[in-house]
């Protein structure tokens, strides 16, 4: 199964006004697409849709061939995975918030497992039983997209997951997510606002304003913009 | 005690009055209206009750046990407006803790099946069960929005509604059973609850009073479980949509 996520004229509405509107486009299978545009856009919307945190008001999401109003909620959101821009954690060690996934679904995560997981997003064996809520910020959030990747979803959704770490860290997630993407294939989509994180990291860049999807293509789209509101948004006319 | 004595018992409410105006606590009209209430509503419920001690009726203490189902549900449904049929749920909780308490009190023959016994203990485990279900609500109200965080990250990785909001919901019920417990534990230290003192002051042997402040005391406990147990799970269920998504999100 092909791990497009295809929008077709997708609709948000909440409170009778509209959050998304006509939304269409296809984000490419195992390629990292970012999401970027000013705050308002929809951009969390959008996501939270592709994996049934929100239902669209009108229009249709496939992932593959199938829609996902077909797919059981529980299931869908095993197969697209979302890291949260707060990294919550629930209360315990990172070895807790690391079975957690597993938990959920009545199985259990080995120790030996756990620390695969560690490894993968970067951080020492020594953190597996270290209470949670002791985390520095970039440790929280590998954390988080080590626990994401628990339920090995094919599709992985990132909600600003930079926007509260220092440059260094930033850099070091955004080493360990195109690794991720190279070694497993993931398919990823990434909000962020910050414009050169979209443009070095992702292959494609969605760019959205007022709701609407305004141009998307390759990342270079954003050296190159095509259309007058990203060019404003770009120059920083819209924030 | 006469109604003169009666009358100067008012000397407790004047002092409050006065302290109210010259502080400027604008607290006057509450006192008042408050203790109007309070002479009128238990007059009136000492004379109800006389007329039901008297006609010895089981349809009459099953009108008033009725009576105060209804009043606890309408008082503490305004603190659930929130959640999707609060009013039968509420009703549930409260009829589901006077079955069982009048069950036992009355199967076990631990009280005889009258007015007497039944109406005041009814009361008791009506009104009880009233005041948790509130702090219940309100704590676990509290609770879902200081997590709201929690709730989506557990529904994000595919758990279902039931495991997304259980730690809000246990920490709820909890929350509403400390009191009664913590309360229970420093009775008859700290406090000679009002049920007892009234048997004594009333001429009761204290041994007797204790015995049957006891009873209360245990059924209470079941009362505090009960209510918020039974509110608890059949609300969850309403804070989500058929798609697994927090209403509130």
């Amino acid at each position: 199964m092909s791990h497009t996520i295809t929008f077709k004229d997708v609709c948000f509405t909440k409170n009778d006004r509209p959050i998304l509107q006509k939304i269409s486009g296809t984000f490419a299978a195992k390629r990292i697409t970012t999401l970027v545009g000013p705050s308002g856009a929809g951009k969390t919307t959008l996501l939270k849709l592709c994996n049934g945190l929100l239902t669209a008001t009108a229009g249709d999401i496939v992932i593959g061939t199938q829609s996902i109003s077909t797919i059981p909620p529980t299931t869908l959101r095993q197969k697209v995975g979302m890291a949260l821009q707060a990294a919550p954690m629930i209360n315990g060690t990172v070895y807790d918030n690391l079975c957690l996934p597993k938990k959920l679904h009545n199985d259990n995560l080995s120790e030996q497992e756990a620390l695969r997981f560690l490894e993968d997003v970067h951080l020492p064996a020594s953190l597996l039983h270290q209470q949670a809520r002791d985390l520095s910020g970039g440790q929280r959030q590998r954390v988080s997209i080590a626990r994401t990747l628990v339920n090995a979803p094919p599709i992985l959704l990132l909600d600003e997951i930079t926007s509260a770490l220092d440059h260094t860290a930033s850099l070091e997630i955004e080493q360990l997510i195109t690794q991720l993407n190279t070694k497993y294939g993931v398919t990823i989509i990434w909000i962020t606002h910050n414009l050169e994180q979209a443009l070095h990291v992702g292959h494609d860049t969605w760019v959205m304003i007022d709701g609407q999807l305004i141009e998307a293509g390759p990342s270079s789209l954003l050296e190159n913009p095509q259309q007058h509101a990203t060019k404003q948004f770009l120059a920083g006319g819209i924030r | 005690m006469t109604y003169i004595g009666l009358s100067l018992t008012l000397l407790f409410v004047l002092i409050p009055f006065l302290l109210s105006k010259a502080l400027h606590l604008q607290l006057e009209k509450d006192i008042t209206i408050a203790t109007v209430r309070a002479i009128v509503q238990l007059f009136a419920i000492g004379y109800v009750l006389t007329f039901v001690f008297e006609a010895e009726s089981m349809v009459y203490i099953v009108l008033m046990v009725t009576l105060m189902i209804v009043v606890a549900t309408l008082n503490a449904r305004k603190k659930g407006l929130w959640i999707h049929g609060i009013t039968w749920k509420l009703a549930l909780a409260i009829i589901a803790v006077e079955v069982i308490t009048q069950g036992v009190l009355l199967g076990f023959q631990i009280v005889p099946a009258t007015a007497q016994y039944i109406i005041p203990i009814s009361g008791m485990m009506i009104g009880n069960a009233m005041v948790l279900s509130i702090l219940f609500l309100n704590r676990f109200k509290a609770e879902i929005d200081a997590r709201q965080d929690e709730i989506e990250l557990i529904l994000s990785l595919g758990g279902t509604p039931k495991q997304a909001i259980h730690r809000q919901l246990t920490d709820a019920i909890k929350a509403s059973m400390i009191p009664t417990i913590e309360s229970q534990k420093t009775i008859g230290l700290v406090q000679l609850p009002g049920m007892m003192s009234g048997q004594i002051i009333g001429g009761a042997d204290p041994l007797q009073a204790v015995q049957f402040q006891l009873l209360i005391i245990f059924a209470l406990l079941t009362s505090a479980a009960v209510s918020s147990t039974i509110l608890g799970y059949t609300s969850y269920k309403t804070l989500f949509t058929k798609h697994m998504q927090l209403y509130k999100a």
